[in-house]
């Protein structure tokens, strides 16, 4: 009950909440704000009500007194998918956050990842919005860090959880889950035997926070509270880049994967055992 | 999905704007913005079909009680039931009162 008074919980609060959280007081500033009414051209077309920012937040700010570009997928808008408009917001940030970096601004990023991945209504133009954002991330990440934080309930999935990985940094909570694909369509594929959508502590034991932290595949384990999110974030940034991005590890998980006997049903341990062997 | 235009009799333009709620299931979003003294202008842009008497009662109720200030109001409704509708209303006039 204490608990509840004096925390403040991170993954109840919408994108832009989110990120004036993050942000020093007083230096929020956002990019093509909703009033600008830059949203989907699409959605309207298929029936589907649009929003006025197409679901993502970009905010300019400081942490720390650090310059930092924030760009937050509000979850709660068609799944946090990303179409046309949304993708480049956050490729564009961030593209311009590396530019800011070649012209003597040490501009790093930070992104808050609620999401499905691509937003089917919009196909190859999402694809390839996600494509712009994964090319930014590896441009900016040899200047600054790039901070990912998945702090649920929605998760990142798809194309995003990509770009998840390319992130110098990436924190989750336990409310955080992350892979390529979502339950619903991997019990589609593999059978409702092998993988239970319906079956939570099952698809949290295998895809959630704490497990992917575990596992190494990400940074921070952290409780959904404000206060706590904020002070990791502030301190990775502070970090600078790390001496090697996970996703040039490849040979090291290669290897790992090569181990692995996949005929009986895997366990969550197996994948700790699997990967947490040499955490860097 | 409809679009829908009301017009109604307001007071004197606010000076700031505000945004409120999210384009979720059975909420909406309220963008609301500075209008033309002494008229309010709402466009709702709605996912559920044949509910404008609904959307103009309801308005009609709210602005009764107290003559609105003058603005334009963009409304992006996800299904949001009548009683969220006046919430989100009233959160957004009273966040245009702060500014």
């Amino acid at each position: 009950m204490t608990d509840l008074l004096t925390k403040h919980s991170f993954v109840e609060l919408g994108a832009r909440q989110r990120t004036q959280a993050l942000l020093d007081a007083g230096t929020y500033r956002e990019l093509i704000d909703p009033f600008q009414r830059v949203m989907s051209p699409w959605l309207s077309r298929q029936g589907v009500v649009p929003q006025a920012d197409d679901g993502v937040v970009i905010a300019k700010g400081s942490v720390e007194g650090l310059p930092v570009v924030i760009a937050a997928i509000e979850g709660n808008f068609q799944g946090g998918s990303l179409g046309e408009v949304g993708g480049a917001k956050i490729a564009g940030a961030l593209e311009l956050a590396a530019e800011d970096n070649r012209n003597g601004i040490p501009t790093r990023a930070v992104l808050l990842l609620e999401t499905g991945g691509v937003r089917l209504q919009e196909a190859n133009l999402g694809l390839a919005a996600i494509a712009d954002i994964h090319a930014a991330i590896v441009d900016l990440r040899q200047y600054q860090p790039v901070i990912g934080v998945v702090a649920g309930s929605v998760g990142c999935f798809g194309g995003m959880s990509i770009a998840a990985g390319l992130c110098s940094y990436l924190v989750v909570t336990r409310e955080a889950r992350l892979g390529l694909n979502g339950p619903q369509v991997i019990e589609q594929e593999a059978g409702l035997d092998e993988y239970d959508s319906r079956d939570r502590p099952f698809i949290w034991s295998l895809t959630g926070g704490e497990q992917r932290f575990n596992s190494g595949l990400a940074d921070r384990y952290v409780a959904d509270d404000v206060a706590q999110i904020q002070q990791t974030v502030s301190a990775l940034l502070l970090q600078g880049v790390p001496q090697q991005q996970r996703s040039r590890r490849a040979e090291f998980y290669l290897a790992r994967l090569a181990e692995l006997d996949a005929t009986p049903q895997i366990e969550p341990a197996t994948v700790r055992a699997l990967y947490q062997g040499e955490r860097p | 999905m409809e679009t829908l235009s009301f017009e109604f009799p307001a007071g004197q333009p606010p000076t700031g704007r505000a945004l409120v709620g999210c384009v979720g299931s059975g909420d909406l979003e309220v963008l609301l913005e500075p209008g033309i003294a002494g008229t309010l202008t709402i466009q709702v842009q709605t996912s559920v079909n044949g509910a404008e008497q609904r959307w103009r009662h309801l308005f009609e109720r709210i602005f009764q009680e107290q003559t609105p200030p003058a603005l334009n109001i963009d409304i992006h409704d996800f299904g949001a039931t009548p009683g969220v509708v006046r919430l989100r209303l009233e959160q957004g006039f009273e966040e245009i009162g702060h500014d």
